[in-house]
């Protein structure tokens, strides 16, 4: 049994369909990779399984149970830490209360978090407003580690970074895959770091599942047609 | 003169430190919740009734104190959770005309159990009389009490917000309340304890303005429209900004009234004029504020 099955889900915000039929599936200790071009619905899907949008039909399941009448913050308890598109730090905390605001209680917790990203210690009294990207994409990262998900969900986590930058994130989501066993779902442009990372691929392409699969079986020809390079 | 002057001033920061315990519920509401809340004067006069009303029975001012807390607190919670709570994501006007019913309802529910006629609270006998303070100056000991209490209780608030794990969570709240529910806090109940926190400031303040005052329905408004007041000269959803607010429309109150009709006399030969305009001085001292900086003093631009 997967960790989360998506299967068929349909939303909209307001009057506007924004998703029309979206199937995936995270096995445990799997990561996939939610690929697409802008406004496909990637950050739509995302939204939907953190309870933040609502779904009109379809199912969404996590660890054996629906998530469909849950609130946000109880289908967080559940197990969802949720990096989401554009950071969101609470830029008026401090690193280390950025990070211990939602804490729960688990294998992660400041100390490890830091060891992770060295950089949050040095940082830990700082506001999270001074931060560059890269930081407050850390601050982001530990934070939902923090809350010891069973399943870390990653929107475009290196979206705008300087490429070291990149690659010092990257690597720490391959240590949470390799040394934690850390179910992942994440979202980013980059095939060629995710293909490091992921083992299963699932393709958006107007609101709906064109392809999903072993990130391996992964074609040209869907590439070239459903995600450009 | 000057001892005289010296009183005056110490009376402003106790009607200062009294605003700001109004100020701070309604600040904090307002700044985490986005809500307008007329009925927190309504609040006010629940906690000096019910202060009134155990003092009276127990014979216990203490025990009146603590009656005022838990009776606006429960209030509160439970204003929050039938009505408040379906009022946050609407525009103000809905939330003005709801909770100007609640004003309505409060004030009559009152009237039916208490009637028309003032109460009132007597000062405990360890607090009465005057105390000599350095420099010869003799105050009331009870003003004194309300001022160390006041700033105990701003102290503690500044504890509360900037030291505590639920303090850190409002604080998140405040700047994005759909991200922290999605880190699985539970946003509502956290309102719910925002507005029992203000609505408990406020009963107590209720309680202990109106052991100087009298207690009698009504009482709220005019402190709320002061509390206003403070919370736009302090920067509406700043705690500091509240205690600063409060204590300088405290401060421009009492001098005001003390000062301005003498000058008055001295100008024109009547008191009037004077008058007149030292009920207006806080009005000019937020507009003043605002020309200056309009998110108010602590407030931050947006
Ligand atoms: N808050 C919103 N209100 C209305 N429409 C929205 C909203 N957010 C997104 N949309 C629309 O929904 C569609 C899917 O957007 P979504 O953000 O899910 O795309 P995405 O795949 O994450 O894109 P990107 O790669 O740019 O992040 C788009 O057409 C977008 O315009
Ligand atoms: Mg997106």
């Amino acid at each position: 049994m997967a960790l989360l099955t998506v299967a068929n889900i349909t939303a909209s915000y307001g009057p506007t369909q924004a998703l029309f039929d979206v199937s995936l599936t995270v096995k445990r200790g799997g990561v996939t990779a939610l690929l697409g071009r802008n406004g496909v619905g990637k950050s739509t899907t995302i939204k939907s399984i953190c309870r933040m949008l609502p779904h009109a039909s379809g199912s969404i399941t996590f660890d054996n149970k629906p998530l469909t009448h849950l609130t946000s913050h109880q289908a967080a308890r559940l197990g969802l830490g949720l990096v989401p598109e554009g950071r969101r730090c609470f830029n008026n905390l401090t690193v280390q209360q950025n990070l211990t605001v939602a804490e729960r209680p688990g294998h992660w917790n400041f100390s490890k978090v830091t060891t992770l990203f060295p950089r949050l210690a040095e940082r830990k009294n700082q506001q999270c407003a001074t931060l560059s990207g890269g930081e407050q994409q850390m601050v982001a990262i530990g934070r939902a580690l923090m809350t010891n998900p069973k399943l870390l969900i990653l929107d475009e986590a290196t979206e705008g970074l300087a490429p070291i930058v990149r690659q010092e994130i990257w690597s720490a989501i391959r240590t949470l895959k390799e040394t934690q066993n850390l179910s992942i779902l994440v979202v980013d442009k980059s095939l060629k770091d995710l293909s490091k990372v992921a083992d299963q691929a699932v393709v958006l392409s107007r609101g709906a599942t064109m392809w999903s699969g072993a990130m391996a079986d992964l074609t040209d020809s869907v590439t070239a047609q459903y995600i450009g390079v | 003169m000057t001892l005289l002057f010296i009183e005056q001033i110490l009376n402003g920061v106790q009607l200062g430190v009294m605003l700001f315990l109004m100020a701070a519920g309604l600040t904090l509401v307002f700044g985490v919740m986005g809500l307008i809340n007329l009925a927190h004067g309504s609040l006010y006069m629940v906690g000096a009734f019910a202060a009134a009303a155990v003092a009276a029975s127990t014979g216990s001012f203490l025990l009146g104190v603590v009656a005022s807390i838990v009776a606006a607190a429960v209030a509160g919670v439970l204003i929050e959770m039938l009505v408040i709570r379906r009022l946050y994501g609407r525009d103000h006007l809905d939330q003005v005309l709801a909770t100007f019913a609640l004003i309505l309802i409060f004030s009559e529910g009152t009237r039916m159990v208490f009637g028309s006629f003032p109460l009132y609270l007597q000062i405990p006998p360890a607090l009465a009389g005057p105390i000599t303070l350095p420099g010869g100056i003799e105050y009331p000991l009870f003003r004194l009490t309300l001022i160390v209490i006041g700033l105990i209780v701003a102290f503690a608030l500044y504890l509360l917000i900037t030291k505590t794990r639920l303090g850190i969570q409002i604080q998140a709240g405040e700047e994005d309340r759909e991200m922290i529910s999605a880190l699985g806090i539970d946003i509502s109940k956290l309102y719910t304890f925002v507005f029992a926190l203000g609505a408990a400031l406020a009963g107590l303040s209720g309680a202990l303005v109106g052991t100087l005052q009298s207690v009698e329905v009504g009482m709220g408004e005019p402190v709320l429209i002061t509390a206003f007041v403070v919370i736009v000269i302090g920067g509406i959803g700043s705690i500091q900004g509240a205690l600063i607010g409060a204590i300088l429309v405290g401060l421009t109150q009492t001098l005001g009234a003390f000062l301005l009709p003498s000058l008055s006399i001295t100008l024109f030969g009547s008191p009037d004029t004077g008058q007149v305009l030292s009920s207006m001085l806080i009005y000019i001292l937020m507009a003043l504020v605002l020309l200056f900086r309009p998110q108010g003093l602590m407030g931050v631009k947006t």
